[in-house]
């Protein structure tokens, strides 16, 4: 039951395309900065399973350029 | 739950909203390191969306700068931590400590019992038996070795009630002038700085200086790492408007050096002789403001090859003598530029830059500075010089034009400086004015003659008259001296001896529990109500906004409990339900008057931090300049009221050397510092599991070419040897701080390296501080 928090940055021009892409996978809370193209991710995943499908599904997301990892805990 | 000052809400949160907010808090707080001045404005809604979370300010733990912050609270836990935009000193920004500041609350090992010693043994107790224990065990010695046997040794992390009511315990009940805080590790070559410039402590200017200022300099003083906020609005600035410079002045490159816009490196000790030199080339080059120095200006000598206080029971007195400006332009003679390269390895064509810098008088000019000028074993009289500089120009007291020394702690200011809880002090001047005693002694409700006229031990010499049994029971506070001394093995081994008797009131065990005869569980910030005042005359009040665990209870209240098992009901006679409030207006008396009058308790309740002088309502940003300070009376378009001929004073202050300076048997300079991730000795940001990891050991900085003739990598280990002691630590090269070659710096915040066993206990014998950036060592791999 991993939660996790990243800094996403998205492709040039593309932040509320990314915020619109993030907001709809499910597991997923969004932050967007007010003043700089980055964007606040929190996931809470329920098992493994679900967690390395986001995962997968966050990989795909064409408006996304990278993706940084600021926190992670694992309750199991 | 019910909490003082505070709304009672419905609080529900699960352990999973509470590591997404945690997480939340992380990610933002990385932004903010990452992007200066980002801002998130959706991030109270997003917590606000669950209503679970009630929002309370206070000014941050940690560093001098003052944040104001905002803490979440669910279910009586801190959860988050933002800004607080209605706080003109950080205007919704925090660094890293300041945003994880709330999980230093939680680590595994709080303190929440007491602990006393028996047969070898700490054991828990109840916190009325040890707060028992701790009265008569005062009593006990003070009857035996008379009033001068015991101590109390606090913090610039005292609250100001904390500070207050120990003063008024030791100073007004006991009769002894034993009281002294870290803050003079810290500041008190500042204080001794303004008092012997200015005639009266603290800050002329204030933070708004840097949204006027065209230069910055920043003297010895890495604001990146120790005060990022306030250096993220200066680079605000410099990003914002087209005519704002940064000019790093210091012994070491450093995330500030990479900021600015010219680094400048000196030879440690030498900024002395560089400052002279700025001054004589002002007045070669016809800069100086004559205006300003006729009118405003007086000229002044004082003794010289005052020593280094490296042997006990050092004594020194300085004689002001006045001379004139053809006397203190002969002075300068030996400083031209050209020379003072020689010394200070700085190059004459960059001693003149700063010179015209200073001298433009179209250009506003701020200087900042911290440990390393205060640090120092001449540090009255650097400070002294870099006043020097902005009075021969009349650089001061105006919108952007200003020297200011930065604090390092939240209260250095409200609790030491303004408190007066040093050995001299009161908390309005000093003990050895009649005057001073005689106010004392109203406010307090003591005799007169209880407040002795002679000071006693200041910091080094508390530990050394601890050590040589001339005190044999100390009380420490809020601080962590087992760390931070200098030649600390002599003080460890002092406090260990048979017959001392060690109180330690903390919140987690460290090195100065361990040697510990009670350990007293503490309240910590936001468990208890209280004041802190910043580097910028501004007091902050917070309320108490969580219980505090277990048996832990604020250092103000464990004070008072000991005063009434002393018999001193009559003077500590408030309650638990408002005794901050009744302390506030009691010590406010002492400061009436415009030139350090205090907010009401009212007023601080309501305002993010309110800036002294307060009168009719009104915060006072620049002092000495009748604009803005009430204080000003003479008519004249400055007022330097603090001494007695309504002059603020220029020294001549010669360059001397350091105490302890390399040489064939220890070829290499020892400078001792921070790290942004941690504060001070690391108690609470260790546990603090984001800044631990970022920063989970000490280090040492090398110069990656002497790191190559020792034959070290990154990571390898090294030992470091001085005269006092040695310790091995992983090298570090070319990370984020590089020495010049010839020197290393070690980072002080790792209990696990205790880098004071090598430094000296050398320091300046007008403030008493002790230099802890200049000391002589040898290097060898490990």
């Amino acid at each position: 039951m991993p939660i996790f928090s990243y800094l996403a940055i998205p492709r040039k021009g593309a932040k509320e395309t990314l915020c619109a892409d993030l907001a709809s996978l499910a597991h997923c809370r969004i932050l967007p900065a007010d003043n700089h193209e980055v964007i606040v991710l929190i996931t809470d995943t329920p098992d493994e399973t679900t967690e390395e499908a986001l995962q997968e599904s966050l990989k795909n997301l064409q408006s996304l350029q990278s993706l940084n990892l600021a926190f992670g805990a694992d309750e199991n | 739950m019910k909490i003082k000052g505070k709304k009672e809400v419905t609080m529900k949160l699960d352990r999973r909203r509470f590591i997404q907010c945690a997480a939340a808090s992380s990610a933002i707080a990385t932004a903010g390191a990452l992007f200066p001045g980002i801002s998130f404005a959706n991030w109270p809604k997003l917590t606000g969306n669950s209503g679970l979370v009630s929002w309370q300010k206070a000014p941050c733990r940690f560093c001098g700068t003052g944040c104001g912050v905002l803490v979440g609270v669910a279910d009586g836990r801190a959860v988050a931590v933002k800004g607080d935009p209605n706080c003109s000193v950080n205007k919704g920004l925090c660094c890293m400590k300041g945003y994880h500041s709330v999980q230093a609350l939680y680590g595994s090992d709080r303190l929440t019992k007491a602990k006393v010693r028996r047969n070898g043994k700490m054991v828990e107790v109840p916190i009325q038996e040890a707060l028992d224990i701790v009265a008569e065990k005062l009593k006990e010695t003070r009857d035996k070795h008379g009033k001068d046997s015991v101590a109390i040794y606090g913090s610039g992390q005292w609250t100001i009630p904390d500070g207050y009511v120990a003063s008024k315990l030791f100073k007004g009940c006991l009769g002894t002038n034993n009281v002294e805080a870290n803050a003079r590790l810290c500041m008190s070559s500042a204080v001794t700085g303004f008092m012997t410039s200015f005639g009266i402590d603290e800050p002329m200017g204030c933070y708004e200086d840097i949204d006027h200022a065209n230069v910055f300099i920043t003297w010895g003083n890495n604001m990146a790492e120790m005060h990022p906020v306030l250096f993220s609005r200066m680079l605000a600035n410099l990003k914002r408007r087209t005519n704002v410079q940064i000019i790093d002045f210091a012994t070491r490159l450093t995330r500030t050096s990479q900021a600015a816009d010219k680094s400048i490196l000196f030879k440690p000790q030498t900024d002395l002789a560089v400052a002279n030199a700025i001054c004589h080339e002002i007045i070669a080059n016809g800069w100086v403001n004559w205006n300003f120095v006729n009118e405003h200006v007086s000229f002044h000598k004082g003794k010289t090859n005052i020593g280094y206080g490296t042997e006990d029971h050092f004594a020194f007195t300085d004689q002001a003598e006045t001379i004139d400006f053809e006397e203190y332009k002969t002075f300068l003679a030996d400083y031209t530029p050209e020379k003072v390269e020689r010394i200070s390895g700085v190059s004459a064509q960059d001693i003149k830059y700063m010179a015209a810098l200073y001298g433009d008088p179209s250009v506003k000019v701020t200087s900042y500075w911290c440990m390393g000028m205060n640090q120092h074993t001449r540090g009255t009289w650097i400070n002294n010089l870099v006043y020097n500089i902005h009075l021969l120009v009349g650089k001061i007291s105006t919108p952007g034009n200003s020297p200011f020394s930065l604090t390092g702690q939240p209260s250095a200011c409200g609790t030491v400086r303004e408190v007066g809880t040093l050995t001299h002090a009161l908390p309005h001047g000093t003990v050895m004015n009649e005057h001073d005693r005689q106010m004392a002694a109203e406010i307090w409700d003591v005799p007169v003659e209880n407040i002795d006229p002679k000071p006693t031990y200041h910091t080094v010499e508390m530990f050394r008259a601890l050590d040589r049994g001339d005190i044999k029971f100390i009380w420490i506070q809020v601080t962590n001296p087992m760390v931070t001394m200098p030649n600390l093995k002599r003080y460890r081994d002092g406090a260990l001896k048979d017959d001392r008797f060690l109180v330690v009131s903390d919140v987690y065990p460290t090195p100065t529990t361990d040697v510990a005869d009670v350990i007293l569980p503490a309240a910590m910030w936001i468990e208890q109500e209280g004041m802190f005042g910043n580097s910028e005359r501004r007091t902050q009040h917070f309320a108490q906004i969580l219980d505090p665990p277990g048996e832990a209870m604020s250092d103000t209240w464990q004070i008072i409990e000991v005063a009434k098992r002393l018999g001193f009901e009559k003077q500590f006679p408030w309650s638990q339900e408002d005794y901050i409030e009744k302390i506030w207006e009691e010590y406010r008396r002492f400061h009436a008057g415009p030139k350090h009058e205090m907010a009401p308790y009212s007023v601080l309740n309501e305002r993010s931090g309110v800036q002294w002088p307060f009168v009719d309502g009104k915060e006072t940003r620049w002092r000495f300049n009748p604009k803005y300070d009430p204080a000003c009376t003479n008519g004249k378009d400055f007022d330097f009221y603090g001494h007695k001929d309504n002059r603020a004073w220029i020294w001549a202050r010669p360059y001397e050397p350091a105490a302890e300076s390399p040489d064939s048997e220890y070829p290499f300079w020892l400078n001792t510092g921070r790290v942004i991730e941690h504060w001070h000795t690391g108690t609470m940001t260790r546990r603090i599991p984001v800044l631990h990891n970022a920063v989970p050991s000490s280090y040492v900085e090398l110069h990656p070419e002497d790191a190559a003739e020792l034959g070290v990598v990154n990571g390898e280990k090294v030992k470091i040897i001085s005269r006092r002691g040695e310790i091995i630590i992983p090298a570090q090269i070319n990370g984020r701080g590089v020495p010049p070659r010839g020197m290393v710096f070690v980072p002080f915040f790792d209990e696990s390296y205790l880098i004071n066993e090598l430094t000296l206990d050398a320091f300046c014998p007008i403030s008493k501080q002790p230099d802890y950036k200049k000391c002589a060592v040898r290097l060898e791999k490990a």
